[in-house]
């Protein structure tokens, strides 16, 4: 009995792998895939994600059918002896993974490179960040402390609420710092995250596009009560924006006199524990 | 110590054989260290409170006593010995205890094979405890809100699973396996600096128990990264962290400096670089990451304890400090520590492989490339951990570049056993399966860990289970699978006995699927919102928690059949095992069981390397 051809049935066995799976990934997985369609960056993180999982998936598919396949054929029989060909290389199987491995990651990173320039991509980009949306913005500042996130709106008096409220279709500009140690602000629904670090200015850009309740979490580990550093926010229409915010003015006036004035950094006293 | 020494000894009365330099005087001597640095300590420090834990505690007092305690362990086992015998001019002796005997396991021993079994056990039995944490964690999170744990032990638990895993299993192949095997495979009759490899040994030792310390102070909430300020801010159990963690890093540092300086300059005739086996290659890139990363952990970590105990602030912001220097040391340290645990694991599958195919290694020069490759480049991917914290973000590019292109030289390793597969004569052996089924968790952690590398989609997962769920793939389903590889492989030449293989399959086939039950849920998990480090959770993930609890458990239950294989095999039916049982053409496997003191009565002399399957009647590179 000859030997099979096995690379041919290899790769046919592989190609119409991928040519069910891949398609199947991109329309059935990809729309299902978090973090929703929030705001524009998570939408743009849905796409990402989409992409990510379209080019690994024939890459998972070739390692996985390769193994199966070569567990499958290529048996030593229960107490055989036999010892397989002494083949010690082949140059041009190596260079080709080399050449194709290095196409497949090279192009990964101008993709998320291009994504990343484009809008910020939600992601915390420091101080003096390198993109930054054209347009009007509306700066919030979110200061994180041990254990609850404020939000403060300079363009509103510098009003400080505990709740994060957001007009829908208006980009926004995060400023997230913190009064003790690193937190993470985390709003899910919308695709940002950036970390809150004392004495740091962290921006981040986010534009809501659907009326939604989002939730925010610390995912930085800032002590005893951070598993609980969590609330709700909401993205209202521009009009009930307006009147929550004159709302949230009046409502906190009194407490606002005793609050320090607006800054886009608290460096903490460099206090010491207890004692 | 010689036969009539021995004799001698014997005939002695008990209590007149525990006086010396043993286990008994180094507990003793650290329990004396331990309450004089505390005594002095508090000498020139007072103590502070903390309302909020309720607790008296005095940051001076506790290092100067973990400091102490440590070094009077040290003494105890006669560490100073040498040195001191030196210094008034006696003739020292070069070798500690090499003599025949059980005791020889329980004391300073300069023979790489006691050393390396020291090393099994001793991280076996923290292994055990990282393990014990972790099932304490899922009980947690059977419930979405705190029911048995406490938050702030929830916090401790987590810190300590953590720190144990990555502090302890760092070594945990160069350890038993490296210092076991590699001077066998290179044909040496020790290591390079016999004393210094007992040292790592019994460094690592006191420092695990150092870590364990930590829940009498208050236990630490900072997890292994111990990020700053808020470690500066917390109880005295951080001091336990800083001192287990920078010991840890002593330890790393000693054990790769004379892995490479054995590799270096022991190895037998004939033995040239691309003759050496590949699991050398693998201890030699590894030694290469801890001897660069490692005093990076041991010089942070001291500043932290120098924020902690007189006041500097290195990483206070607003008193110069900042927080971001934290985070850029420890991740400097830190990415290339997760590839000192990574890459002993693609060691010993290229050095298994080979054997179980009946074929030569495939690519053996793509292998060392993709080795040397992955250490190199490890050092300048850190700050992918960074990615959404605002540090350098104008550089994210380059770090997303970085990050990727380390996944080429990884993916030669992935080539390389594919390539040893082909038309091969595959045994689907207990160490073949957990080669096996390391190749399909790296290949999930591998391509997970793409989402992380790319800095737009990173934005979702960093933080998130799914990070949890993409490294405890490549840690948990690369090295401990792996380290199971290497275990039933190398054990029966250690010991001479052979394990069940019933047992050993039932092992893995319920660990393998327990694993992947546990952790393919968790990217889910992830994925849909949950942080890393939190005891609460929304109550729409309740399922998939329970889910992965269930399975965690099952997969706790997979380590007891291994621990019954264990005892069973090795205690209580103690078959002996064949000479060579996989007819591996390796050189360790040709030296008498068990192996003798000098392990060779000669110097081997190599004539090629130990890959030599495949040519029929071909002789074993040994003449």
């Amino acid at each position: 009995m000859s030997e099979p051809n096995h690379a041919r049935r290899l790769g046919a066995i592989w190609l119409v792998a991928t040519l069910i799976a891949t398609p199947l990934v991109i329309f059935v997985l990809g729309p299902v895939l978090p973090p929703g369609n929030g705001s524009e960056q998570a939408s743009g993180h849905v796409t990402d994600n989409t992409v990510l999982m379209a080019v690994m998936t024939p890459v998972l598919l070739l390692l996985i059918v390769y193994f199966v396949y070569a567990l499958v054929a290529f048996r030593q029989e229960p107490g055989g002896i036999l010892e397989g060909p002494a083949i010690r290389g082949n140059a041009r199987v190596q260079i080709a993974w080399i050449v194709v491995t290095s196409a497949i990651v090279l192009s990964l990173a101008a993709y998320g490179t291009a994504r990343l320039l484009e809008d910020g991509a939600g992601s915390g980009g420091g101080s003096s960040p390198v993109v930054v949306p054209a347009g009007p913005k509306l700066q919030v500042q979110v200061i994180g402390q041990q254990w609850a996130f404020t939000y403060r709106y300079p363009s509103y008096g510098g009003v400080e609420t505990p709740h994060l409220v957001l007009p829908v279709g208006q980009m926004v500009e995060l400023h997230v710092t913190s009064l003790d140690v690193v937190h993470s602000f985390w709003a899910y629904q919308l695709g940002v995250k950036a970390d809150a670090n004392p004495g740091q200015d962290n921006i981040a850009f986010v534009k809501p596009t659907e009326l939604e309740s989002f939730s925010v979490r610390c995912s930085e580990l800032c002590g005893l009560w951070h598993g609980y550093m969590f609330d709700h926010g909401n993205v209202v229409s521009a009009a009930d924006f307006k009147s929550w915010i004159a709302q949230q003015r009046v409502k906190f006036a009194p407490s606002q006199k005793l609050l320090p004035p607006y800054s886009t950094t608290y460096i903490p006293e460099p206090a010491r524990r207890a004692g | 110590m010689s036969d009539t020494e021995a004799a001698e000894r014997a005939a002695m009365p008990t209590w007149r054989r525990l006086l010396g330099f043993n286990l008994l005087t180094a507990v003793i001597l650290a329990i004396v260290g331990y309450y004089f640095g505390w005594w002095l300590g508090n000498q020139f420090s007072s103590s502070s409170r903390d309302y909020v834990a309720d607790l008296d505690y005095n940051d001076v007092a506790l290092i100067l006593a973990y400091l102490f305690g440590v070094v009077g362990f040290l003494v105890g086992l006669g560490f100073a010995n040498y040195p001191l015998a030196r210094l008034i001019g006696r003739p020292p002796s070069l070798r500690a205890k090499e003599g025949r005997g059980v005791s020889r396991y329980f004391g300073l021993c300069t023979d790489h094979k006691v050393v390396g079994m020291q090393y099994l056990v001793g991280i076996g039995i923290f292994f055990f405890v990282g393990g014990v944490n972790a099932m304490l964690i899922r009980l947690e999170l059977l419930n979405p809100t705190p029911t048995t744990i406490g938050p702030s032990q929830y916090l401790s638990l987590v810190g300590m699973h953590g720190t144990m895993m990555m502090g302890m299993m760092t070594s945990g192949i160069l350890g038993p396996f490296a210092n076991y095997f590699v001077p066998l495979m290179i044909g040496a009759r020790r290591m390079a600096f016999p004393r210094i490899e007992a040292l790592t040994f019994w460094l690592l030792m006191a420092a695990g128990f150092i870590l364990m310390s930590t829940i009498f102070f208050g236990g630490f909430p900072t997890g292994w990264t111990g990020y700053q300020p808020l470690a500066d801010q917390t109880v005295a159990g951080m001091d336990s962290y800083l001192c287990f963690f920078a010991l840890v890093g002593l330890s790393m540092t000693l054990l790769g400096l004379n892995m490479l300086a054995t590799i270096i300059s022991l190895r037998a005739p004939g033995l040239t670089w691309s003759r050496l086996p590949i699991f050398v290659w693998a201890v030699f890139a590894t030694s290469i990451l801890m001897v660069l990363a490692a005093p990076m952990l041991i010089g942070t970590l001291l500043m932290a304890m120098l924020d902690r105990t007189i006041d500097t602030s290195f990483f206070v912001a607003g008193a110069g400090g900042s927080s971001f220097l934290y985070e850029n040391l420890f991740w400097f340290f830190g990415h290339p520590e997760v590839y000192v645990l990574a890459l002993p694991g693609f060691g010993i599958v290229l050095e298994l492989i080979p054997v179980f195919t009946r074929k030569p290694l495939w690519g053996y020069r793509l292998a060392v490339a993709g080795m040397l490759g992955v250490s190199l480049m490890s050092f300048f991917v850190w700050q992918h951990h960074l990615f959404v914290s605002g540090i350098n973000a104008a550089l994210r590019p380059f770090y997303m570049l970085s990050t990727e292109i380390i996944s080429i030289p990884t993916g030669f390793i992935f080539l390389c056993v594919m390539g040893t597969l082909w038309r091969a004569r595959i045994t689907l052996a207990v160490p073949m399966l957990f080669c096996l089924g390391w190749a399909f968790n790296f290949l999930i952690g591998g391509l997970s860990g793409v989402f992380l590398s790319d800095a737009p989609s990173d934005t979702d997962t960093h933080g998130s289970f799914f990070v949890m769920a993409h490294f405890h793939y490549t840690i948990m389903g690369g090295l401990i699978f792996t380290f199971f590889a290497a275990i039933y492989y190398w054990v029966p030449k250690m010991t001479g006995l052979s394990f069940n293989e019933r047992l050993a399959k039932v092992h893995f086939w319920v660990m393998f699927i327990a694993f992947n039950s546990t952790f393919l849920p968790l990217f889910v998990l992830g994925m849909k919102g949950m942080p890393r480090r939190v005891s609460t959770y929304a109550d729409n993930l309740q399922g998939l928690n329970v889910w992965v609890s269930v399975s965690a458990f099952v997969l706790g239950l997979s380590m007891l059949v291994f621990l019954v294989n264990l005892v069973y095999s090795l205690l209580i039916a103690r078959n002996r095992s064949p000479h060579n049982p996989w007819r591996s053409k390796s050189l360790e496997w040709q030296t008498p069981t068990p192996v003798p003191v000098n392990n060779f009565e000669q110097i081997p002399v190599i004539e090629s390397d130990p890959y030599d399957y495949g040519v029929p009647l071909a002789g074993n590179g040994v003449s």
